[in-house]
Formats: C-alpha cells, sequence, structure tokens
C-alpha cells in the first residue's frame, strides 16, 4: 500500500466546515465524501484520515467506503475528468470510436492521468440518457447527450485551454424529456398537494386501503405488493418509521424515472409524502443515483417550494402531528446500491453491500427502523391512486397487473424516448409505436431482465408475461447478440460488490471466457462452463445482482447460439496460440521444411 | 412443549433446534455436517462464502442465514449442492494464490479440508496470479493476503472480541480486498498482538504467527487424522 502522490496545486478543502456541516455524523460519510472530492478533485489519504478522527470511524473503514464507489477515486485524476456512458446502446451509436478520438486529441489513455494532470478519459457503466446518447459525464456532475465527432473535437479544445465547464455551450448539457407516449402518470400532472389533500381528508387506513385496492406493484422490478409493503410497515414497531425513494435508476437502459424526477417531482414527493402518513414515518429520503447529479438543484427548490406551500415540514396541510420532510442523498457509482438493502446501507454511509434477509427493511431498515423502499414510478403511481382512488387504478391494465408502465425505449429505432402503457401491451406494439424495423431481439428490463427474438413479439408486458423495471433497448438484425451480451457481462464484473464468492468470482469468470470467445480462441467447452457458471450464479449468491447476471448470456446462448457459434473457431479446444507458428525456429535451425517438420501435417 | 422438541429435516432425519438457531447453528449442534468457511459459532450469519447453500423447501439459501424453523426440508447433502460447492471452492482458489505444499496453514486449513471433503481434484478454472504482496511488518505476526477468501472473521474479531478495528474491507468487485487500519496501511503500525482474537481466528493462512513454521509436520495436523467432516465444529 503505498501512499498517493501529494496533490500539487488544488486548494486544501476545510474537512472541518464539512463535518460540522453534517453534524459530524458517521451515517453521513458517503455525503461527506461526495462533497469532499467535489471540492478536491479526489480523495487523499491525508483527508480520509482526517474524516475518519472527526467521525469516530477508522481510518480503513472510511477507505473501504471510499474504494467501494466508482465515481470515488483515492488516487489523483485528471482536473477534468470525463466518463463516457458504456452501455451497450451508446456503443450501438457510436461511442467506442468517439472516446477513441477524445483520448487521442488529449494524448491520454483511457483510464490513466496524463502526465499533466489536465484530465482522465473513461468509461462508466449507463448514464441513463440512452435515447439521446453517446452520452458521458464531465466531473460526476455534468451529463453531455448527443454526442458527435464536432463535439468531441471541440471538447478538446476547451479542456486544453482549461475553460471552465460551466462555460462549455449551453446546448451540450440539453437533456430532453421524449416522452413519445404519455398515458396517466407521463400527462400533465395534478396540481402540487391535491392528491395529499383527498388522503389526508380520507385517512391513513382508508388511503391504504385504496392503495392495497388498486394492487399496486413496485416499478422497480421485484414486483412487491405495495399495499402490504405498506401495511407491513406500518404495523412494525419502531421509534420511528422512514420512507425512502430508489431513485439509483442504475438498470442499464432504463431512464424512465430520470424525467419523472425532471418533470413530475412533485408527484413523486408528494406519492413520498401520502406514503408517510399511512406508515407514520417523519423522515423520507430520496437516493439519487451519482449519474443524475445535474437534477439536484432542481429538486431541492421543488423540496423548498413544497416546504413554503406548507407540503412538508410539521403539520403539513393543516393536519396537526402530520410531521414529514425529505433529504436528498447522492450516490457515487454503484449499480448494488438500486437493491433495497444495498441502498440503506449506502445511506447509512457504509459499502453497499447487501443485508442478510430477514429481517426486511419493513421491519428492519434505515438506521434499524421500520422503512419502506419504493421505486420513483411507484410513488408517482400512489398519488393519482389517492387522487382517482384504488378501483380506478386496478381498472387499467391487467387483472395481475394493475395500471400503467413506463418504458425506456432505446437502440435501434425511430423514435427513442418514453412510453408509457396500460400493463397487457404487446412487445410488438411498443416496437411498432417506436419505429423499429427488422428487429431481432429486444432487451427488456434491462440487462438482468429478458432477452426477446422475434418469435416472442407476441407477448406481454405484464408480471404474469414479461415484467419489466422498464429498460426496453431495440437490437435490429445487424447487431451482434454475443457482442451485447459480452457488453453486458463486463457490466456485471464492473458493477459486482464483491461480497460474496458466486458473484464476485463467477461475473470475472464469465468475462474471461466471454472475452475468449470473442477472441476466437473458444471452444465448445467454454460454451459449457458459461452454462455450469449461470447455473451456479442463479443457485448460489447473496443477491439478485449475481443471480442475475448471467441472465442475458443464458438467454442469447438458447436464442442466438448461431451468434456464439461463428466465434467458435473448432468443435474442439483450440489453444491460444498457433502451435506451429511456434516451431518456425526449430524448422529454421534444423533446415527442414518438409511436410513431417509441420504439426498439422503429421495426423 | 419445550423448545428443544422443535425439529426439522435435514438430508431426511429429524433435526431438533433451539428457537433463534439458524440452520447451520443447529446442524452443527448436534454433529452434523454441513460444509462452510465463513461462518463461526462465536460470530453472526456472514453469509460471503456460500460454501454452506443448501436446499429448502426446494428452495436454494445460505443454511448459516435462514432460521431454522419447525418442519423445513433441508437438503445438504445431495450430489448437486456438493457438485456446488466443489465449484464455489475451485473458484476461492483460482481467485488467490494457493500454494498448498508451501504454506504453512497446511493440514490445518479450514479451506483446503473442505476442497478435499467435496473431491475437488484440481482447479477446473484459470488461475487469476492476483499480485497481492505479503505484509511483514508486523514483529509477530505475517499476513499473506495471496490466500484469503474475504471470510471477514478477522474483521469481526478484532471489532467485536479484541475491539481493536484492524482490519476492514476495501475495493469492490474481483478487487475486493482486506484492508489494514494504520497510516501506513501496514500490521506493523497497528496494535494488534498474538494474544488478540483475531490472530487466530483466520481459516486459511493469511494470519500467522511468526517463527512457528513447520512446528507440526504436515501429516500430523488438524485435518490430516480426521477429515472436517467429522470435527465437529471446526472452530480453530
Amino acid at each position: 500500500m503505498t501512499q498517493p502522490p501529494a496533490d500539487a496545486g488544488r486548494s486544501s478543502p476545510d474537512i472541518g466546515a464539512l463535518l460540522a456541516g453534517h453534524g459530524h455524523d458517521p451515517h453521513e460519510l458517503l455525503q461527506i465524501l461526495r462533497e469532499l472530492q467535489a471540492q478536491h478533485g479526489w480523495l487523499p489519504r491525508q483527508a480520509l484520515a482526517d474524516l475518519a478522527a472527526g467521525l469516530g470511524l477508522t481510518l480503513a473503514q472510511v477507505q473501504g467506503v471510499a474504494g467501494f464507489y466508482r465515481f470515488l477515486h483515492t488516487r489523483p485524476v485528471g482536473e477534468y475528468r470525463i466518463l463516457f456512458s458504456d452501455n451497450v446502446t451508446d456503443r450501438m451509436l457510436g461511442s467506442g470510436a468517439l472516446m477513441a478520438d477524445l483520448c487521442r486529441r488529449l494524448g491520454v489513455a483511457p483510464g490513466r492521468v496524463g502526465e499533466d494532470g489536465l484530465v482522465s478519459v473513461d468509461r462508466c457503466s449507463c448514464t441513463g440518457l440512452c435515447d439521446q446518447g453517446p452520452a458521458l459525464l464531465v466531473n460526476h456532475h455534468q451529463v453531455i447527450t448527443r454526442l458527435d465527432a464536432g463535439r468531441v473535437a471541440r471538447l478538446a479544445q476547451l479542456v486544453r485551454g482549461r475553460v471552465p465547464v460551466a462555460q462549455w455551450p449551453a446546448e451540450w448539457f440539453e437533456v430532453q424529456d421524449q416522452i413519445r407516449r404519455a398515458d396517466v402518470l407521463l400527462a400533465e400532472p395534478p396540481a402540487a398537494g391535491a392528491a395529499l389533500a383527498v388522503a389526508v381528508a380520507r385517512g391513513a387506513g382508508a388511503m391504504l386501503a385504496e392503495i392495497q385496492q388498486s394492487n399496486l406493484r413496485g416499478r422497480g422490478g421485484a414486483g412487491f405488493a405495495t399495499g402490504l409493503k405498506w401495511s407491513l410497515c406500518r404495523q412494525a414497531a419502531g421509534a420511528e418509521h422512514v420512507v425512502v425513494c430508489n431513485a439509483d435508476e442504475g438498470e442499464p437502459g432504463t431512464f424512465k424515472d430520470r424525467v419523472l424526477l425532471t418533470r413530475h417531482a412533485d408527484a413523486v414527493f408528494e406519492g413520498m409524502t401520502i406514503a408517510a402518513l399511512l406508515v407514520g414515518a417523519r423522515r423520507g429520503l430520496v437516493y439519487l443515483r451519482g449519474e443524475y447529479r445535474y437534477l439536484l438543484e432542481s429538486l431541492q427548490a421543488v423540496l423548498q417550494r413544497r416546504r413554503a406551500a406548507k407540503l412538508l415540514g410539521e403539520a403539513i396541510v393543516g393536519q396537526p402531528g402530520f410531521d414529514f420532510d425529505i433529504r436528498i442523498h447522492v450516490g457515487a457509482g454503484a449499480y448494488v446500491c438500486g437493491e433495497e438493502s444495498s441502498l440503506i446501507e449506502s445511506l447509512e454511509g457504509k459499502r453497499g453491500t447487501p443485508r442478510i434477509r430477514p429481517p426486511f427493511p419493513v421491519e428492519h431498515g434505515y438506521l434499524g427502523f421500520p422503512t419502506i423502499v419504493n421505486n420513483v414510478e411507484t410513488f408517482c403511481a400512489a398519488t393519482h391512486i389517492a387522487l382517482n382512488g384504488g378501483a380506478w387504478w386496478a381498472a387499467i391494465g391487467t387483472r395481475k397487473s394493475t395500471g400503467t408502465k413506463i418504458h425506456s425505449v432505446s437502440g435501434d429505432c425511430e423514435r427513442p424516448g418514453l412510453y408509457e402503457y396500460p400493463f397487457g401491451t404487446r412487445i410488438g406494439r411498443i416496437l411498432e409505436d417506436c419505429g423499429a424495423r427488422d428487429t431481432q431481439a429486444v432487451q427488456v428490463g434491462g440487462p438482468s431482465g429478458v432477452c426477446l427474438s422475434a418469435f416472442e413479439f407476441g407477448r406481454r408486458i405484464a408480471f404474469e408475461d414479461v415484467p419489466s423495471a422498464g429498460a426496453f433497448m431495440v437490437f435490429d438484425r445487424s447487431r451482434d447478440m454475443f457482442e451485447v451480451a459480452r457488453g453486458f457481462a463486463h457490466f456485471f464484473a464492473h458493477e459486482s460488490c464483491g461480497f460474496c464468492t458466486p458473484c464476485r468470482v463467477g461475473t470475472a469468470l464469465v468475462v474471461k471466457r466471454l472475452d475468449k470467445l470473442a477472441a476466437g480462441q473458444g471452444s465448445r467447452h467454454d460454451i459449457d462452463v458459461l452454462f455450469e457458471l449461470d447455473k451456479l450464479m442463479h443457485a448460489a449468491t447473496h443477491c439478485g445482482l449475481g443471480a442475475t447476471a448471467c441472465n442475458p448470456l443464458r438467454d442469447t446462448i438458447a436464442k442466438f447460439r448461431p451468434a456464439y457459434e461463428r466465434h467458435l473457431k473448432s468443435l474442439y479446444f483450440e489453444p491460444g496460440f498457433d502451435l506451429d507458428a511456434e516451431l518456425s525456429v526449430a524448422r529454421h535451425l534444423t533446415g527442414r521444411d518438409d511436410p513431417g517438420a509441420h504439426l498439422e501435417r503429421l495426423a | 412443549m419445550s423448545e428443544v422438541e422443535q425439529s426439522f429435516s435435514l438430508d431426511g432425519e429429524d433435526l431438533p433446534f433451539h428457537a433463534g438457531d439458524t440452520v447451520l447453528q443447529a446442524a452443527t449442534r448436534m454433529g452434523r455436517y454441513i460444509p462452510h468457511l465463513c461462518w463461526h459459532p462465536d460470530f453472526a450469519a456472514h453469509g460471503s462464502c456460500r460454501i454452506c447453500t443448501v436446499k429448502i423447501n426446494g428452495r436454494a439459501a445460505a443454511a448459516c442465514t435462514v432460521p431454522a424453523s419447525p418442519g423445513l426440508d433441508v437438503e445438504s447433502d445431495t450430489h448437486e449442492l456438493n457438485a456446488q460447492r466443489k465449484t464455489l471452492l475451485q473458484m476461492l482458489f483460482v481467485e488467490g494464490n494457493h500454494f498448498c505444499p508451501s504454506c504453512e496453514k497446511s493440514g490445518n486449513c479450514l479451506l483446503q479440508a473442505t476442497a478435499y471433503q467435496m473431491g475437488m481434484e484440481g482447479p477446473h478454472f484459470e488461475e487469476f496470479y492476483p499480485d497481492r504482496p505479503v505484509d511483514a511488518s508486523h514483529p509477530d505476526i505475517l499476513l499473506d493476503f495471496n490466500r484469503c477468501i474475504l471470510c471477514e472473521l478477522c474483521v469481526r474479531a478484532s471489532r467485536d472480541v479484541d475491539s481493536k478495528n484492524v482490519f476492514a474491507i476495501g475495493g469492490h468487485g474481483i478487487g475486493t480486498r482486506l484492508l489494514v487500519n494504520s497510516a501506513s496501511g501496514r500490521l506493523g503500525d497497528t496494535d494488534m498482538a498474538l494474544a488478540d482474537r483475531a490472530a487466530r481466528i483466520c481459516p486459511v493462512g493469511v494470519i500467522l504467527p511468526k517463527r512457528r513454521g513447520f512446528v507440526i509436520p504436515i501429516g500430523e495436523r488438524r485435518f490430516d487424522a480426521v477429515p472436517v467432516s467429522e470435527q465437529g465444529e471446526a472452530s480453530s
């Protein structure tokens, strides 16, 4: 373990003020690290030691947290830190060549800092801008969309000229909502406070009954009944109860929550406030993924407006005792934190490792308090249910999958963006509406979801048929589905938390096998090993990340096997090097070149 | 009806348990072997190695984390589950640098003993050969990170028993690693002592007392005489 080199040139941050601003609370560690890095660029070891001392933690604990999150740096990085979104949709739009071009123009290698410390360029997991990619993230704060050769050339000039990011062309930072089909959730939002007033008038018990009657199921992917979750939390004993909104929209290809938080933040916060009324919570937390840091100020402004309107704070809507407020916690690049118990660990300022369950968060969640964790879209739906009633929601969609679902459509189609449909909508209908042609496959629900081939396009989006957390990535016949699966395998290996054996080692082994196949050195045996790894990871991992890490692999091997076989050099084991070529030295030395001196001619 | 009369089924045989037991605790109390590495009877369940994965009413789960309850149908010693355990062990072997013949822990190593028990004959996967320098800075204790299986027993023992917090976990994914808490990051700059619980808890050969090499010859060590499955509680 070596001491990183001393930082040169940048001002030393005021750690004392930072600690005081967070009440010296060790549970604030991740937020403190984020803010320290925002001031300083990276996190020197001495600063980590100072933080540890001020928070009553050990240096190794602080180092352990800092080293867990992909957006925190314990070694010097460039003054400008540029991360290219590395989802398959970004790659399909040419991000690889653009990144290579930028690196060439700036004279840096990917993942390395140049000698002058000016800039570092690397890749990151999906930034949730798949409908307007290729995208990149600057200094873990701003996003740039719709990259092209012109933007990259200008970007290199601006960086070389040390022009502050705030002075870069404003249109680069434009993020469009691209709502292509709106149903109830994406339509004109209700007036702030309207749903809350109805909920308060109904009373907590009756309002909870409406949620239960609506049969709303969680929109984050697992599909747990929202009413049941909230009633379990309401019944759980605890000194206080906590409402958490999971805005860690990390599933590659998903960007619906980005738009809901941009356009409908009031509806999301209102859903959280209604939930607080129902479960008896005073404290609300939003876990905003680090990639959406650029939304923070606008979200804070909405919260401030709601406080001023008595929709948050004490005695909400004039009800004595109805006290609730919401704080935003910003993540730092960790897909696994979308899993609710990891998310809670991360909210507590720790490494985002999934907890052992039971106990479940509804009984033992944030700081041990009964906690509900729900997706952005779920809270939004709760607001609409409060306004229109449970029976209204239950009448939309199918019997087992009520209401509507928002799909983030990207990839090979004419009109990428958001499409909201009632549950029960055919995959083929969505493909028609988004202008997809000659479609080979759709990855529904992201890499951890399911890959469907053309013969399955008659299936429907529903918990009982094709469930989805919201991603809908389209691949036409020009795409190599093996390469798609390989990209996802790299994603899961990059995002494994490292806690349990099968995921930590298994995701790395899958990557090695697929890279070997991609290099044309694979054999059937490698495919057998991949099947074996898939089976093991489904059966033995600690959480869902590892369990689903091989889903794209399994689906694509089963449905697009020719794509794999094209990469197989031989039916049998093929060595990684050319043995006959290796014999050329011996042939030269012995002066032979007859058939007997060549390997393949011996057989 | 007293608590001890409650029971569940382990591989077809009735197994009594106490209230609050996990499946693995109950099995261990009754001398039944469920392979495990990161679990230790003196510490709360951790659930990271996944070697103790069993099937409970047909669903896979780690025996160390599932509360025992009456009527559970637990399968553990089956061909399928043992094959899976062997694969998990092979993963741990290729992830680190494990050269048993030159390791002071050989014969006393829970990883090695469990691998023998599960019939592991080779690594199966390609080796990762990670670069993990040893830390010999402490006067009495050697740290050889090459063998670490990230069970966190030392982290837990140092925190919960010794109250020293000498260790922590850092990194993520395949880069996850054991950290030492000192300004230099070296063990010699901590207050760790040979008498600490953390110095005696490592199930593999990471934390070793110095100047004790081969005091007991290989062939006469703990698992040389009696296989891990017949040792009762395999605590070190």
